[in-house]
Parts: C-alpha cells; structure tokens; sequence
C-alpha cells in the first residue's frame, strides 16, 4: 500500500552561521508546530483507513462474567470486534519490565478504563457507538487501593500466580518491588544527632498531560506484517512488545515515528500499538486510532503518587547525622516503569547531601488505581518533595539560613551515594544553591498600579478575587538531583547510521536514527554535532524508523548524552573513513595527509594548524560513506537486594530553586512570581534549548505544587477528573518569570562533556514553590498539591 | 443527529415547536462539550448562528436588551460602563477563544450552577426574554434557576435576549477557581449596589444547587446601610456589619464536595468574597477609589 498522508519527511537543515553545538540554532519543526502545519500522528490519513475505537472498564476491580459483542457486529460499517479470545497468538500480555498487562482483560480487569474490547469501524462515530454496544458483565470485586488495603492479611492478590524476577524477594504478593538501602550505622548516628525532624509527606498523582493525544495508523503489508506509524518514546521497545502478540518476526513489523506532541514518560508504555495491529491485520485495512483528551487520561500512566517517612538528625552545629527513609509509590493495576522508579527513589532519596548512616526503604505497590509508571524526574521527584521540606524543618529547628544548612550538607565531587557509588564528575550543588539566592528579588506589590490593582499580577488573576486584601509573599528554596540515563545494570545504547556524500557539488551528511523527538530538540542537536565533526553546513535528518538500530528512550534525560554521543561516535567512524579516502587520492600531494592531525572544517580536510588540505567535495566525489554504529556510556551495577550497594548510576543532574510566592492566606489561592532557577548542564549544546527545558520542567513542577492532580476515588477506585476542565494545567498567567543562571562544568565521562537537562528542574520546582508558601502561611503544608482548602482549613466536609 | 438551521427567528420558533428536544446552539461552548463527551446526544440541534439579531444589543434608558448570541468579548469591551458585573464576569469565561463565541443565552440556558453570568444577572436585576409560537414573555431572573441545570423555559421556548437593569451604582464579581486563568468555577459571587432604591443585590455560583441570592444578607444589610444612615453618610461600613454580611451569605450557600473543592471551602470562600466585595463596592460609592474592577 501507499504511505499514508501525514507521514513524516527528511528535513533537510541548513545554517547560515556554522551550525554546530553550542550555538542557538533554531528547531527545523518549530516554525511548523506555532503555525499549525506541523503534521502529528493523529493527523494521519489513509485511503480506505478504518477506526478503532477501544472499549474500557467502566469499574476497577471485576470478573468478567461475559462478553456479548453481537450487537456491535452487527452495525452496518463494522468491520471487526475483537476480545481476548481473538489474540493470535500464545503471547497475550506485554509490559516494560513484567509482562503482565493484558492486551485486553481476560476474565477481569484491574483498574477503571482497561481495555477489554476493540472495534474497527469505517467511520469513528460508528466504532464509539459499536463500542458502547458491547455488553460486559461484571462481576464488582473489593478495590485496593493503598498500603494497608494491598498488604491486609485477607488482601485479593492484584496478580495471582507471579513468576516475574521481583517476586522471590518482595514481602507480598501485592508489592512489585522492594529496595532498601542500608549503609553506615543509623543507631549510633542518631545518637549524635542534636535534633531529629520527623515528617510524612504525601505526593499526588500527576499526568503527563502532553497535548497530542495518543494516536497511530497501522497498515497492513502485502508479505502479511504491518506497518506502524506511531507517537511513541522508544520505536524499539514498542517492537520488541509488538511483534510476539502478533505472531509475527520483528522485521514484519515496520515501524516509523510520527509527529508526537509531547511525552514526559507517558508514552514509555504501549498504549494503542497492538491494538490497531491487531484490527489491520484482521481487516486487511489500514486502521487509525486516535484518543480524545478523556480516553488519554486512561490511556497512559501517570506519575506516581507517594506516602514519604522521613527521619533526619543534625548535629547542634548543622551537620545531617542520619537518614531514615520509607516510601511507598503506588504502581496501580499494572507493574510499567515500577521496579525502576523504586530504584531511583531509594537511591535518590537522601538528595545532593552527604548523609553517612541511611536505613532506607521503598516499595511500589500493585493496586486497582490506575497504572503509574515513568513521568520527567520518575521517582527522584517525589523523593525531593520529601527531603527538601526535611531540610527547611531542621533548618528552622536549628536556627539556620535554610539555604546555608543546605549548603553546610551539600554533596560535592566525591561524595558518596547511600548506595556506596562516589559522585565521578562535578557537583555544584553550594554553588547552586549560592547563585540562585544571590539573582535580585522580584519587587514587592508589582500589582499597584496608579489605575488601581492590576489583578493579573496577584492570586486569583482575572477571577478579581483581591486587590490586595489578605496576600503575604513568601520564598523558598530547594535543590535536586536526578540521575541521567538508564540505572542499575541496564545495557542503555543508542545507534547512529551516518551516511556522508556530495549533493550538487556539495559535502552533505544525512543522519539517520531511531531517536524519537518528542519535542525535546534532538533533531537539532544531531544535526549540530553533524556539523561540528564533518564541518559541514547541509546536514538532512532521516525518519526515525526501524530499519536503523535502537536509539533507546527519549527519557532519563539521556537522548542528548546517548543518542547524541552516538551520533558523534558515528561520525567520528565516518570522518576516519573520509579521511582514508582523501589520504588515498591526494596523500602523495602533500605531506601532512599523513602526519598532522586532521580535521573536517567549512567543508574542508584542513590540519590542526590550520591548513586547508582539500575540498571535501573532491575528496567525496564518487564515494560516499556510510557508518552504522551502537554506542555505549559507561556500564553501570544493578543495586544489591539487601543493602542497596552498586555503582547504579552513570551521571547525575543538579538545579537548584528560588520560589517566589504571593498567598491570598484568606481564599488560599497562589501566584507564583518568581521560578528562578540554576542549573549545571556540563555543556549547553543548544542554549536556547537548555533554557526551554529549564522552563519547561519548572513549570511542570509548578504544576503539580498548586494544581496538578488525578483525583481517584479511595472508594472505588474510578478517576474523578479525566478532563482539562478539572485536571488543570498551568496557564501563562500561571507561569511566573523563570530567570535562568546556567553553569557549565564539564563531566569528563560525557560526550562534550555534557549533562542530560530536562528532569532536574522538574524536581526542585516543586518542593521550591511549597517551601515559599509554607514560608508565606505558616503552615506545615505536608502534601502536593496543596489545594485552597489546605491553606484555609476548610479540608474536611461538612456532613 | 439532525442539524436544523433556520434562517429567521420565526422559523426557529417553528422548528423548536416541532421540534421539542432539539437542543439549540449558538456558540457551542457548552452544547459541544456535552456532544463531545457523549453525556448527551440530542435528536436534533437547532442552529442559531445565521439569526443576526440575536447577536445585537440595544441599550435602553433604564436596561440593556441583550441578545442571547452576544459573546462575552462584546460585553467585555462594549458595556462595560452599563454592566459592571457581568463584564467582570464575562472577563472569567474560559479563554479568549472562547469568549469570543460564547454568550448568556447559553450560560442560560444551561442553567449551570458555575455558569459565570448568573451571579452578575442576579446581582444587577435581569429578566429574560424567552418566546414560542405562542408568543413571548419575560421570566425575573429570580424565577428562572429551577433545578440543577434546569431553568423555567417551556419546552418550546427559545431565549431571545436577556434584559438587565443599567447599573445605577457600583458592582462587582469575584470567582474562585484553582488556576489564575481559564478555570471553571469553584465558587463565585457577585455584589450590585443600588443607590437609587437604596437596595443591595447578591448572586452566588457554584455554591447551592442553582445560581441564588443571599437574601437574608441583603435584607440585613439594607436594614443597616439605612439604620446607620450610610446611603446619606457615605461612611465606611463598619467591619462587624460586613462581617455579619459575608456570615449571611456562606449561610446562604448549599454546596456540595466535590473535586473542584469542598463544601466548607465554598462556604468560607464565598463569605471571603462577599465582604471583599462589599468592600470595592462601597468604597467606590463613597468615591474614595478611582477604579474599582481591577485594571486588566
């Protein structure tokens, strides 16, 4: 068959200046994406494309008694109706780590919206009206819902019969995975501590909320595979889950990144992957599916949510003596991305501080609330929440500058992780700490204005809730560290093919990776390293695809340390074989083909004192180069069962917070002023880029300090707010100023020398913005997001 | 789904009469919502957006006759002067966008109890205009609210316009929601002073099962601007009063938890508003505040 419309199209990058890292290019999809051309996977078509539509439990916990699905079969432009029974193959379930989400339900479902039935319809009408014609029989189990119901001695199992590799050494049934980390001696540590903050924190659960609805198109292919055309995180990982429900080898199972509008983690899982696969193959037509902003909120994981227990002890001069740490995420229905946000919020959880003596522990529990798994920050983010509001309760217990007792415990370059790993690369953690303090102050009352109260400027906005009346600024600060790349042992490569040639008499790359841009700039940034070590202007960017290697994740922060280092690796490989060529046609022209060091510069062979050697053209002319190669950071441990020890992880990344509030104490709203943010980020490959992740992750963690929640029902487990009308996002009149100071300390072990960026932020937004309203109220504040009724005391209902 | 789209007014008074359960549709902010969700799926939609004249206003000597199609961003930048209130209100609805299609004749007609206009109309005074083939008649906006989405419109009526008093005093509207923009409401309040019957009127959103006045605290509060002499004196209310005032208007809320906020929430938040409120108002009434809306 034909590609469909809306397929994605090499983009070819020019640059007027030289191009290449460090400098601000501009984003090849930006201008498309402000102006609406941009074409995103839900805007694909095909000819004669049918619709599937995909039926959701409607309760959390149920049998399934029976499944009628004749009348829907019966509606004229139906073409299929799918269950359980109609899986092809012996493979029925999928899942990141543990296999064990079900394509659809098989004799029960889980948690509120599991798929259970699928529809493909020649119009989407058609196939949301068939859907709602299957009649499934439920029989309502008892919901589980937190620690105490999950762990009851009389506790229903959420998954009967485990064999996954955590289930040998988890205490229940019900918990995915346990890690505690145990290093030092917390009892005689303690003993030393002059003061002790205890605290219990609780973290709510956030979406990812990214604006282009998951969707994708799958074709049917004449040598019987399909052809996929999807928005996802990892086109390799979503293959490797695919192609075995299918009955099908992976290379029958094409698959091509479309336009994705945004991902922060939700779309590491499959959502509608196999099920529009499953409905092109049955019909033998191309099959479209796309989510509407209600079926998304069921559609993906969320972040998840967290209870916190903190101890902490200091001696009377300052110093952290002691960390004991229990937390306890809650993985919902199905196990994702759980086992390795647990790693990170043990490992994590101490923060960028020395602390000798840790007893810590945290689970992820299996539950019948909807799935949680990764989101920007994944673990490290609820772990900030939690010790951050510990460090400004001993602060105030000892009579500290809250930013000076930081400072006083900072982690630096060699500090040891609970985990026993040293910290190998800078960690300016005081220093970060120091310049975000150091940024002026927003001036007091900027909403005076001599035409009276400028209401945008003050809580409430255009709600006109005050002019003044009741509001008390406050400011806080916080500081986070997040690890960069795939932890505990995983094997994180990407793969880069370059390919090197002369187009109409010009030196041109073309590179070509599974990489997928989910917003983030990583076709800009390959085609700067392109640039930088082929000296060459005119670089295209292939689709990302399957026919290249695995380019792993767009997450952990690490496409620009990994993807990117492959793709410097790559054309390093390809500059050493341009070089070949050149030292065979012209070697015996000049001596230095053959002892100085050489680069490629301005579309040039020149040595590294400068002298042009030859045209690349006439040194490419005839022959073009090409190099697909996987490249590899360096290896990290899985952490030790009992006590937590290993060298897990391979990079970290530090920002640091200044929140700047205004409370109307009596309503309870807030307006935040003021985000100022520092961060190091080893090296910026493109500025602009660095300070729009910046931005964008303090926002998102703004956004779940004051508004951002998945409301679900403690009672039946049923999602309360699957809507923007309810589950609210920040707005521009939200987002404060968000003054940037950028260091760039060069992590030896990194491509450039660089960090990953876009998950640091996110974590000390959060806790930064709580601080400044604690700061403001002078209220304990244990909870995020905190709520108007939080800071009035109007929690509780009146009945 | 059948789309009906009279050319006139008349053959909408025609279709609807025929048409009982055709659900009409101008803007679509709120129809299109329920659509979208499937919580409804009307056997016909009567489109209104080529009846010119309900998009028109007329600005009277005593009211403002307003069409039922007028979209807020009109009211925000055209009758701010006449009505304070629901130009403060129509300042809340949603977004840009959405302001610029959406108008009171669907806030009406839903009936919602966190529509933004209702407070406003109930504070101001307003009638609305509703008409049938069998002829037309105006409803106090007091007798329209009826029920939890429900209001006092026959089932072959259509709203044509909505009549509200010119304001003759200071007027004001607050709402809270959880986001500084763009927010439904999780309460809201507005406050009309009528210097020329000496009458304090209130409207309260989100709050009870359908849009309400605090009566009890405006019949306190007229007793005791007049007892004190204060439409004559012009001086400040003094803070037990207005304490009493914003009492009588959380009495005045039946609200509900829910997941915009709880029920006491609602309660103090609107007391917090109302004394606010009557704050600005009367300020601006003794003169002592050259703006009183808030400069946006």
């Amino acid at each position: 068959m034909a590609s469909p419309s809306g397929t994605p199209t090499k983009i070819t990058q020019g640059s007027q200046t030289k191009g290449g890292i460090g400098e601000s290019t501009l984003r090849p999809d930006g201008t498309l994406k402000v102006t609406g051309e941009f074409a995103y996977s839900s805007d694909m078509w095909h000819e004669d494309m049918l619709w599937g539509q995909i039926l959701r439990s409607t309760v959390a916990h149920a049998e399934i008694v029976s499944i009628d699905t004749g009348e829907a079969l019966a509606m004229p432009g139906v073409y299929a109706v799918l269950t359980y029974d109609d899986l092809p193959t012996d493979v029925k379930n999928y899942g990141l780590e543990i296999q064990d989400t079900p394509v659809l339900a098989h004799g029960k479902v889980r948690h509120h919206g599991e798929p259970v039935a699928l529809v493909a319809a020649d119009h989407p009408e058609t196939a949301r009206r068939a859907a709602a014609k299957i009649k499934v029989d439920y029989r309502e189990l008892p919901v589980i819902t937190d620690e105490a119901s999950a762990t009851a001695p009389d506790a229903l199992l959420v998954h009967e019969n485990r064999d996954d590799h955590h289930a040998g050494h988890v205490p229940h049934p019900n918990i995915v995975h346990r890690q505690p980390i145990v290093r030092g001696d917390v009892t005689a540590a303690r003993e030393r501590a002059d003061v002790i903050v205890e605290g219990e924190y609780t973290f709510g659960m956030q979406d990812q909320a990214f604006l282009g609805p998951e969707s994708g198109l799958a074709v049917p292919e004449e040598d019987g595979g399909v052809h996929l055309y999807i928005a996802t995180q990892w086109l390799h990982s979503d293959l490797r889950q695919i192609a075995p429900v299918l009955g099908l080898p992976e290379d029958k199972v094409r698959m091509t990144l479309s336009g994705v509008g945004g991902a922060f983690g939700g779309r590491e899982d499959l959502s509608m992957q196999i099920h529009a696969c499953l409905l092109a193959l049955r019909t033998g037509k191309p099959v479209k599916i796309v989510y509407n902003r209600f079926e998304s909120f069921f559609g993906h994981v969320h972040r998840h949510p967290a209870k916190l227990y903190y101890e902490h002890g200091a001696t009377k001069d300052g110093k952290l003596t002691h960390l004991k740490a229990r937390i306890v995420l809650d993985g919902g229905a199905y196990a994702s991305a759980s086992p390795a946000v647990v790693g990170n919020a043990s490992s994590l959880s101490v923060g960028p501080y020395v602390v000798e003596d840790v007893d810590i522990e945290a689970i992820a529990l299996y539950t019948n609330n909807p799935p949680c798994g990764a989101m920007r920050g994944f673990g490290a983010v609820q772990a900030c929440f939690a010790y951050e509001a510990q460090m400004d309760k001993l602060a105030v217990k000892l009579g500290m500058d809250p930013v000076e007792f930081r400072r006083l415990n900072a982690m630096e370059q060699g500090t040891l992780l609970p985990t026993g790993q040293p910290v190998d690369s800078p960690a300016p953690v005081a220093e970060l700490l120091r310049r975000v303090k150091a940024m002026p102050m927003p001036p007091e009352r900027q909403w005076e204005s001599s035409e009276g109260a400028d209401v945008r400027q003050l809580p409430g906005g255009l709600s006109n809730t005050t002019h003044g009346e009741g509001v008390v600024r406050g400011v806080g600060y916080a500081v986070g560290i997040k690890n960069v790349g795939f932890s505990e042992g995983f094997d994180d490569y990407s793969t880069a093919k370059v390919r090197m040639e002369v187009l109409n008499g010009e030196p041109v790359a073309t590179v070509h990776t599974a990489m997928a841009e989910v917003g983030q700039g990583g076709v800009t940034v390959h085609a700067q390293i392109a640039r930088t070590e082929l000296g060459v202007t005119q670089v295209t960017i292939h689709p990302a695809d399957t026919q290249v290697g695995s380019a792993g994740s767009t997450s952990a922060s690490r496409q620009t340390y990994v993807t990117g280092g492959a793709v410097k690796n790559s054309c390093e490989l390809v500059r050493e074989k341009v070089l070949e060529i050149g030292r065979r046609k012209f070697g015996s022209y000049h001596p230095a083909w053959a002892t100085a060091e050489l680069l490629l510069e301005g579309g040039k062979v020149v040595t590294d004192g400068g002298e042009v050697l030859s045209d690349l053209a006439d040194v490419l002319e005839g022959e073009a180069v090409e190099v697909e190669a996987e490249w590899r950071h360096r290896p990290t441990e899985p952490f030790d069962l009992r006590t937590g020890q290993g060298n897990g992880h391979v990079q970290y990344s530090f920002a640091a917070h200044r929140a700047v509030v205004e409370v109307d104490t009596e309503l309870g709203l807030v307006k935040v002023i003021e985000l100022a943010c520092a961060q190091d980020v080893g090296k910026a490959l493109n500025p602009l880029s660095v300070l729009g992740q910046i931005q964008g992750g303090t926002t998102q963690g703004l956004g779940v300090a004051v508004m951002e929640e998945i409301v679900v029902d403690p009672k039946t487990a049923k999602v309360k707010n699957p809507s923007f009308t309810d589950y609210l996002i920040p707005t521009i009149l939200d987002t404060p100023t968000i003054p940037v100071d950028v260091l760039e300390l060069a992590d030896e072990h990194a491509p450039y020398g660089l960090r990953g960026i876009g998950e640091a932020p996110t974590l000390s937004s959060t806790p930064a913005v709580l601080a400044a309203i604690r700061n403001a109220t002078g209220l304990e504040l244990n909870r995020t997001p905190v709520r108007p009724e939080h800071l009035t005391g109007t929690q509780l209902s009146e009945g | 789904m059948d789309f009906l789209r009279p050319a006139s007014w008349e053959e909408a008074l025609a279709a609807k009469a025929e048409h009982p359960t055709a659900v009409p549709i101008a803007g679509g902010t709120d129809v299109m919502v329920e659509i979208n969700f499937d919580h409804r799926r009307p056997e016909y939609l009567l489109d209104l957006n080529r009846i010119g004249d309900l998009s028109e206003w007329e600005v009277g000597e005593d009211s403002v006759r307003l069409g039922a199609s007028v979209p807020y961003t009109k009211i925000m930048e055209n009758l701010r002067g006449e009505l304070p209130g629901l130009a403060l209100a129509s300042h809340t609805v949603a977004s840009p966008q959405i302001r610029n299609r959406g108008g009171v004749g669907g806030n009406l007609g839903t009936a919602s109890p966190a529509g933004d206009a209702h407070p406003a109309l109930l504070a101001a005074g307003a009638e609305v205009e509703v008409e049938s083939v069998r002829g037309s008649r105006r409803i106090p906006i007091d007798a329209f609210y009826t029920g939890v989405k429900r209001n006092a419109l026959a089932a072959d009526e259509l709203i044509r316009a909505v009549h509200v008093k010119k304001a003759d005093g200071p007027q004001q509207f607050s709402k809270v929601g959880t986001r500084n923009a763009m927010v439904i409401a999780v309460c809201a309040f507005g406050l009309a002073l009528h210097p020329e019957t000496r009458t304090v009127r209130t409207g309260i959103g989100s709050a009870a099962p359908t849009p309400v006045r605090a009566k009890a605290a405006e019949e306190f509060l007229n007793a005791a601007l007049e007892e004190g002499g204060f439409w004559d004196n012009g001086q400040i209310i003094t803070p037990s009063v207005a304490k009493q005032f914003a009492d009588l208007c959380s009495a005045a809320c039946n609200p509900i938890d829910d997941v915009r906020g709880t029920a006491s929430y609602r309660r103090h938040a609107v007391g917090v508003m109302a004394r606010r409120t009557l704050t600005w108002t009367w300020e601006s009434y003794r003169g002592t505040r050259r703006l009183t809306e808030g400069a946006a």
